[in-house]
């Protein structure tokens, strides 16, 4: 194999065998109830919150959480500059940035997985054509990747998402192809062409269930990367878009208060560090499970 | 040897090629950039020369060729907003960005490197259990929370460092420790997973057995058998450094090109989005390029088939 710079950082990843890391052992329990907790925040977004999320009430303006001087529980992580409710911006929060994860991860993933299991399986000239397009779009760290094309499709929810799928599949491919040049060497897919089948039902119904596994624990791994950058963008002004909300953006719109109301730019910073760990945590514990070997 | 080193440069060259083709592409989704660059009073007649001149007129692969061949004289176009060379300006701006990203290396590096040891050189101990923490927490704060929380702790609460600005050594430590913070994270489980390999290695058991002492094991032979793996990764690290700058730099208003390409996003801009993604992705492109091919010549396993 060639070392090119994405092997060599794959074999970089390889070598983080981590000692007693509990392979496999506990489940992360705490950080799969987190999980759980931001995905039914997600879900029942409007419908859960205490109050509607962008509904400006001049009465609370910048009213501290309930437990500090001057806090009521009227509003239990306190208000923003609007009176809006954090805790009801939070909420709605989860919903965007699982959202455009979500999407990042099934809608680019299915793009990647396509394209990887075409050019591993087919070889010879899709494969080059492919993989050199694959090298192209992970020629920048993603988030460069992400801006570049930003400033081509504007920003907003729905193009958010579009980046999100751009800026993600092709690490699907990568690994995909990786994966599907080792299997097709295997007898059962040798045994499969000889029995007569199509290449698409081999590619479809005797490879990719072989590689699914790994596909997804990295699509795991990948919810944690697809929320940073989201709420990055979001932060940068070049996500998602007022009236909608976000935690990123939450937190560009608290920054300018950060000297009398600290709790606008902690609550959505630690929903972002406690949903990325958790994801991170749960997929570190499947990759311990079905990778062993660390070829992820 | 010279065959690997070939095929890289030779992949390199496509991908960058390949680069250009999306950049452009982009450029073209953005739609007639006349508008945008002519003022309003000006005539049909004033916007279709304008178009002619910039070969806005012709057909597509036209064009492209045009674009490929301004890109490598370095030619993106004016500014809109400065009415200056795009690249010229992106290159002035690319100073700032090394630097920090310099700085924050070597941060990550100072923190990474010994946690990574000294959590190796003690397993299943409290204090390998403080540095897996500190990793996961490295690895999932991101920067621009991290940078905010720095700001509100010495900048606002505690007022002994600048929340913003450039010039000084002060200027650097808020910039500098939150993106260090963030690339240490990866270096340290990086050097955790190696250091620990090595020591386990037989040499290196063979000879605790022949009663070297211990601290001459550690240091002469694990970490210099853990250390190829790591100088590479930090290489990486560098480049992808320059990516987390881009955030790290618009919380601090670090003049660099991260910043500049976030302006010219938020302005529209094009040329000067353009120079400012394609000076990266080549940045980025050669380190990784350099980090291969030494990898290369340091470790010969690699470059034979």
């Amino acid at each position: 194999m060639s070392a090119t710079t994405t092997g060599r950082l794959r074999q970089a990843r390889r070598m983080v065998r981590l000692p007693a890391w509990g392979v496999a052992g506990r489940p992360p329990i705490l950080a799969a109830a987190v999980c759980l907790l931001i995905v039914i925040a997600a879900i029942g977004g409007g419908a859960i919150t205490p109050y509607v999320p962008d509904e400006a009430d001049f009465t609370a303006i910048l009213a501290p959480p309930a437990w500090s001087e001057g806090g009521s529980w009227q509003h239990l992580l306190g208000t923003d500059q609007l009176g809006r409710d954090m805790l009801s911006r939070l909420i709605a929060g989860a919903r965007i940035s699982l959202l455009t994860a979500v999407a990042a991860v099934v809608a680019g993933g299915t793009v990647g997985v396509a394209l990887g299991l075409a050019a591993g399986y087919i070889g010879g000239i899709v494969e080059a054509v492919i993989m050199r397009v694959v090298d192209a779009f992970l020629a920048l760290p993603f988030i460069l990747m992400a801006l570049a094309f930003v400033a081509a499709l504007g920003t907003g929810v729905g193009n958010i998402v579009l980046v999100m799928v751009l800026t993600n599949w092709a690490r699907y491919a990568r690994l995909v192809r990786s994966e599907v040049v080792s299997i097709k060497q295997r007898d059962f897919v040798a045994l499969a062409q000889v029995a007569g089948l199509r290449p698409a039902a081999i590619a479809l119904r005797h490879i990719l269930p072989n590689v699914m596994t790994s596909i997804l624990v990295l699509a795991v791994l990948d919810v944690g990367r697809a929320i940073i950058l989201e709420s990055s963008l979001s932060f940068l002004g070049l996500g998602i878009q007022p009236p909608e909300v976000s935690w990123g953006l939450a937190l560009a719109e608290g920054r300018t208060y950060m000297s009398v109301a600290w709790w606008l730019t902690v609550w959505p910073g630690l929903a972002i560090v406690m949903t990325v760990i958790s994801f991170n945590a749960l997929g570190d514990w499947l990759k311990a499970g079905f990778d062993p070997r660390g070829r992820l | 040897m010279a065959r690997f080193i070939l095929t890289r440069l030779w992949q390199t060259l496509i991908t960058l090629l390949l680069l250009t083709i999306l950049i452009f592409i982009l450029a073209r989704l953005t739609g007639d950039p006349t508008p945008l660059v002519m003022p309003s009073e000006a005539t049909e007649a004033d916007r279709n020369f304008f178009r002619q001149q910039y070969g806005l007129d012709r057909p597509v692969y036209e064009q492209y060729v045009i674009f490929l061949r301004n890109v490598l004289h370095g030619d993106f176009g004016i500014s809109f907003r400065y009415r200056e060379p795009a690249f010229g300006l992106v290159l002035a701006a690319i100073g700032p960005t090394l630097q920090l990203a310099g700085v924050s290396m070597l941060v990550a590096m100072l923190l990474g490197l010994p946690l990574g040891i000294l959590a190796a050189l003690r397993p299943g101990s409290w204090f390998a259990a403080a540095v897996r923490s500190y990793a996961s927490l490295g690895q999932a704060m991101p920067t621009f929370w991290t940078g905010l929380m720095l700001i509100a702790a010495f900048a606002i609460m505690l007022p002994v460092l600048p929340s913003s600005g450039y010039g000084t050594p002060a200027n650097f430590v808020l910039p500098a420790v939150t993106l260090g913070f963030y690339a240490s994270a990866s270096i340290t489980m990086l050097t955790w997973a190696n250091m620990t390999e090595a020591l386990r290695s037989d040499f290196v058991q063979m000879e605790r057995v022949l009663g070297i002492p211990r601290r001459l094991v550690v240091l002469k032979h694990a970490l210099r058998n853990a250390s190829l793996p790591i100088v590479t990764y930090l290489g990486l690290q560098f480049g992808l450094l320059l990516g987390g700058a881009v955030v790290t730099e618009r919380v601090f208003a670090w003049p660099g090109v991260g910043q500049m390409l976030v302006d010219a996003i938020l302005n529209r801009d094009y040329p000067v989005v353009q120079a400012a993604v394609m000076l990266t992705a080549v940045l980025f492109m050669a380190i990784n390029l350099v980090v291969d091919l030494l990898y290369a010549v340091l470790d010969p396993r690699v470059s034979t088939p």
